[in-house]
This record gives structure tokens, sequence and C-alpha cells, in this order.
């Protein structure tokens, strides 16, 4: 349930840097993007596409080194969390801002009770003393759909199934009513029915607490079914960024509308051969200075090896880096649009 | 837990006997003569004689089986009868050393204490420099302390104890006069002063095998420590916005502390088998020394008995190692 007004995250020309023995590697380049309260935003991208390493470096997540962040302005809430004391992004971490990851198989301290490791950020952030924090954990097991929740508070993650210990892990994210929840594939480990249960399960919390959502995965079904808004992401850059039916609908940068065709229909001829998008993701060295898809891209043109699209203004609140108009198969001239909030109101 | 421990208790039984047979068996197999050192103007009937009232006349089984009542039975009895003033033990023949003609446990009760003191000492000061050590080297990874750290767990566990020992003698009791450089064991702790000269005398066979040691640990804490610190789990915890010292020291550590604490549990033996080389070096007669002229003097029973509670020792530690495991890892359950 988008609901318009301030947007709680706003994130402009994000850089993040990776220093290796083999020279910098440019993962996060000039993303720019941002977060209405209880909006849930999708981002998608394959493998490398630099989705976690951005979401990472809001929050200072990022072991530094060999990660650096660059520049940019991360605002939440008026405070720019890129110019924050480490003890002030810990403040927020746990509390305003939550994290749920990939994995939670390991995602979860081995060693500690379950009800130990929510209980964590309830009594740092929350000043809650030892009873009222097993209480209020009893509540978040209950709540994310776990069974018995007072008596499991004393189990330890290996007594809980996969799906189990990713509830655990949303109740943690939760535990302090966070602002905003930031999402790291959380499904992309279990199995489908699992899955399921997990979207349903979250969807369901985004009704009841409001809170925003930072979905990353590259799972387009998923989007489909639960997003808002999304963002395409590629080479480190966003390259899409529209509502959820006009980007499904009315797809505009080549390498989203590759994306929606490496879907498999379920329906009508079998296709011989799963659609793929030929050709590697880029590393890049440097900063990109020409369209980082053009080598995978079939519309590349001269242009696109000279400079870098940047993020045009193709439809209603729907942008998209790229030079190459598909309703007129031709190149498109736009004015750059502004990649940050519209205004409120 | 408890059933786990009661099972492994009992099994340990049958693993005892085997090893005690098998020592003793190769301890028959070896070369060698009690009365070999004996003046060569001894008859050979004499020798054999001697021989003869050593036991050594009856067959292979009697002589194990004899052995095993005098250590299983007379030994403890005679431990039951100073405790508690009984007479249980009276006329029971005990482990006797052949060198010295006593008991062989009094002789190990004598030289325990100066083994405990000065190795296991040295134990408890290694593992105290090692944790810090391996733990600061593997959050500060590839830092100049790392480094350093690193350089000298190389030099410690490279260098031989004959050496550093011998150095240390050379610099801190030779030449700069601090220390002694022999361990005095008769000294008695009586006064404040003669506490002083217990602790100055301990210092260099301390330190010596604490570097040793520490070495060693802080070389597993550290490995241990870095195997954790890139865990998912521990990105949950910054996630959660926990402070580093907790991460660290809370979720990462108590992690990397399972396989090292089987370490330490394991080298725990090693402390009452002395540290032979050490010993020697600064004079102290522990138990390491104790089995060496046992060695030299053909005196089984002696070696037997050590052998044998090292033995005792080393299972036993296992088993102190496994249950720590247990209790510190709540994914192993034994039941």
């Amino acid at each position: 349930m988008p609901n318009k007004g301030v947007p709680v995250l706003d994130v402009k020309d994000l850089k993040t840097v990776f220093h290796t023995r083999s020279g910098e590697v440019h993962a996060v380049n000039s993303v720019s993007f941002y977060l209405r309260p209880g909006e849930l935003l999708g981002v998608v991208g394959e493998s490398g596409s630099g989705k976690s390493v951005t979401m990472m470096s809001l929050i200072g997540l990022l072991p530094s080194p060999p990660a650096e962040v660059r520049g940019g302005r991360v605002l939440f809430d008026g405070e720019d969390l890129l110019n924050v004391r480490e003890e002030r992004l810990r403040e927020l971490r746990g509390a305003r801002i939550g994290f749920v990851f990939q994995d939670p198989m390991t995602s979860l301290n081995p060693v500690f009770t379950v009800g130990y490791q929510i209980m964590e950020p309830l009594r740092k952030h929350m000043g809650m003393d030892k009873r009222q924090a097993r209480v209020r954990a009893a509540e978040l097991l209950a709540l994310v759909g776990i069974p018995d929740a007072d008596k499991r508070l004393s189990d330890y993650p290996h007594q809980f199934s996969g799906g189990m210990r990713q509830r655990v892990m949303i109740a943690i994210a939760l535990a302090c009513d966070p602002e905003v929840l930031i999402a790291d594939e959380p499904t992309t480990a279990l199995d489908v029915t699992i899955q399921a249960q997990i979207l349903e399960l979250m969807k369901d919390l985004r009704d009841k607490l409001g809170m925003a959502v930072i979905w990353i995965t590259h799972d387009l079904g998923v989007i489909a079914g639960i997003a808002d808004r999304v963002m395409v992401m590629y080479g480190g850059q966003v390259v899409e960024q529209a509502p959820v039916k006009e980007l499904f609908g009315n797809p505009q940068h080549p390498y989203t509308r590759a994306l929606l065709e490496t879907i498999p229909s379920v329906t009508g001829e079998r296709t011989e051969r799963l659609h793929v998008i030929e050709g590697q993701p880029p590393i890049l060295a440097a900063a990109p200075s020409a369209c980082t898809f053009r080598a995978r891209c079939v519309y590349a043109s001269d242009r696109c090896a000279c400079e870098n699209p940047p993020r045009l203004t193709v439809g209603p609140a729907h942008d998209a880096a790229c030079f190459w108009d598909p309703a007129t198969g031709q190149p498109r001239n736009t004015e750059p649009t502004h990649t940050g909030a519209p205004n409120a109101g | 837990m408890f059933t786990y421990t009661v099972r492994r208790l009992l099994l340990a039984i049958p693993t005892l006997l085997i090893i005690s047979l098998i020592i003793f068996l190769l301890l028959d197999l070896a070369p060698g003569d009690p009365t070999a050192q004996l003046p060569l103007t001894i008859p050979p009937e004499v020798k054999e004689k001697i021989r003869q009232s050593l036991g050594l006349g009856e067959p292979i089984h009697v002589r194990y089986f004899l052995w095993l009542k005098q250590f299983l039975v007379a030994e403890p009895l005679h431990v039951f009868d100073n405790l508690f003033g009984t007479h249980f033990a009276d006329g029971m023949q005990r482990v006797i050393s052949w060198q010295t003609r006593s008991p062989v446990a009094d002789i190990v009760a004598q030289r325990l204490p100066q083994t405990l003191w000065v190795v296991g000492m040295s134990y408890v000061v290694g593992v105290l420099i090692a944790l810090p050590i391996g733990i600061i080297s593997a959050y500060k990874q590839y830092s100049w302390f790392d480094q350093i750290g690193t350089f000298i767990s190389m030099l410690g566990f490279s260098v031989p104890t004959f050496f550093t020992g011998v150095l240390l003698i050379v610099i801190f009791a030779v030449n700069l006069g601090w220390f002694p450089s022999i361990y005095d064991t008769t000294h008695v702790v009586d006064s404040w002063d003669a506490f002083v000269f217990q602790v100055r005398q301990m210092i260099m066979p301390v330190m010596v095998l604490a570097l040793y040691n520490a070495a060693q640990i802080s070389r597993f804490m550290r490995a241990s420590m870095l195997d954790n610190l890139g865990q998912d789990y521990v990105r949950t915890a910054r996630a959660k916005g926990m402070s580093e010292k907790v991460v660290v020291l809370i979720h990462v550590l108590r992690n990397s502390m399972i396989p090292v604490i089987t370490v330490i549990a394991l080298g725990v033996p090693q402390i009452f088998g002395g540290a032979i080389i050490t010993e020697q070096v600064f004079k102290v007669n522990g138990l390491g020394q104790l089995l060496i002229t046992a060695i030299y003097a053909n005196d089984i029973p002696m070696v037997q008995t050590l052998t044998f509670i090292f033995a005792v020792l080393i299972v036993l530690f296992n088993l102190i190692a496994d249950i720590l495991y247990g209790i510190l890892d709540p994914r192993i359950r034994y039941d």
C-alpha cells in the first residue's frame, strides 16, 4: 500500500568501490533512489549487479577495507547516514532499519538460543530488561507464525527448519518496529512452498506494521506479486525504475525486456531452450563512461559506447537509462530526469 | 549427556586395560636388564637371584596380573588407609621402584608438585597470553600486531626449548643476574621473601614453556576466530546494531572457543608428562626427569606406572574435551 509522503529513505549518487588485489572494482555507481513510508520497493538484477552492495553501503555493513563508500548522500529521516558516527549507525541498525538476509541456515548464531538473539536488539535499543524482552520476543515469534512461541524461545537455531529460521530472522528484524526493512533475497535459499509462506507473511506484516520494505531478489515472479515499485539494477547502476504494473507491462530498458523474456511461460508452446541473456555482466574497474549493457544489447548504437545514458523519464514515475525507445525503435530525445524523490504532497 | 559420560567412562576401562597390556609387553620386549648397572664383580648366579627376587622369573602373564593387582588394588587401598587410618592394605605388595626400593607412588607424589607448579603454571600463562593474542590477531588480520604475533609464534613454535632455555639463562641469570639459573626443588615457601624467591626461580622455566604453549594455542585461536569472523551470523549481529565488542567477544568468541577449548583440554595431560627437556635445562626434578632416569636405569615398574598414569590422563582429558565440546556447542548432543 504505497502512500504518498516524504520519503523515509532518500539516496543520491551513492558510489561504492572495492579495493582488490587486481585494482578497484566499482560496485555501485551513482545509484539514486528513494523509498516512501509503507512502500515495498523491489530491487532486481542478476548476481553481481550491485543490489546487495548498495543496500549494505547505506548502513555501513560492508567490511572496510576492502569496501569504500566513496560518495553520495543517504538521507534517513533528515540525517545523512554517510556522515554520521559509527555509534549513531549502530543505534539505527536493528532499531529503525531492520535486515533480513539470504541464507537463514547460517545467518543465526548457532550457539545462542533463538530467544537470546531476538532479545539482544530489544535490550540494546528499547532498553528492556530481561523479562520484558522475553515477553516481547515471544510476541514477535507468534507474530511471524511460529507455534508455541514461548517454549521455542529457548531452542537453538539448529532445532528450526530453514523456513522457520527465516521467520526468526524476520522476527529479529522487526523486533524494534523499524521504519525500513531491507530484505536481501530472503526467499532465495528456501524451497518454493516455504517461499510462498514467507511472501504471504511479509505481505501480511507490512499491512499490519506499515513499514517500508526494500526487497532484493532476482526472482521477477516474486517481485510481480509483492512489490509496489521496482528498480532494475545492472552494472552497479539503476537502469530502470517504475511502478510494478508499468514495469511489467511496458518495460523500456533492453535489459529489463531481456530479463522478462527469460521467464519461461507455463502456458502455450514449450520453447526448445530457455531464453538467456547472452554474455557476462561487466566487472567495472572504473566508473562507467559508457553504457555497461551495450556489449549484450541488440539495440546498441555508437552513442552507447561513448556516453553513459542518464536516467530518462519515459512515463509517469517511470525512468530508464537508455537512449533507445522501444515504441519507435529510434533513439529517444528526452531530458535527464531528476532521480531523487518527488516533492511531497 | 550424563548417560553418554557414563558410557564413555565404562568404555574407558577396557581401553585402559589394553593400553596397560601394550605398555607392559613393549617394556618386556625392550632390551635391558635391571641388574646391568651392577658391578661386574657380582657373579652371574647372584645377579640371577636378584632377578628372581624382582619377580622376573615368573611367566609374563603372571607378572602382568601381579602388576595390575598392585596398581589397581594395593595402591588405592594404601591411599585409603593413609586417609582414614584403616588397615586394608596391610601386607599387600605395592609397586616398588627397582632403583630406590621405595614405592613408585610415593616418588611420584614427591615429584608431582614441581611439575604442576612449573609446567602447569606455564600452561596457564601460555593460554592466558595466547587467547587475547589470537583474538586481536584475527580481528586485525595483517595489521602490524598480527604480523609481529605471527612472527613470534613461529619463533616460539620452531625454536626448541633447550635453546630458548639456555638463551634465557645466559641473558637473565649469567649476564643480568636477575634470576637463579637452576630451580631449587627443596625451597620451602614460608615467608614473603621465600615466596618472592619461588616466583623468581619459576619465571624462566615458566616463560620458556609458556612461549611454546602460547605460540601453538594462539595460532589455533587466530585460525578459529578468522573462520568465524566471516560467517553470516556476524553480519546479522552487526545488522542488529550490536557494538563491535559484543560482536567479537560474545558472538564470534563463543563459536571460536569450541575447537580451541578442545585443543587446550587435550594439552593438559602433557603437563603431567612434564616437559622433559625444560626440566633438564633448569634442573626441575619433576615427572619428566623422573621418567627419563627410570628409563635409563631399566626401572620397569616406574616406567610402567608413569606411562600408564599418562595414558589414564589422556583418556580422561579426551573425555573431558568431548564433554566440553557438547556443552559449548548446542548442536552436539550425545544422547
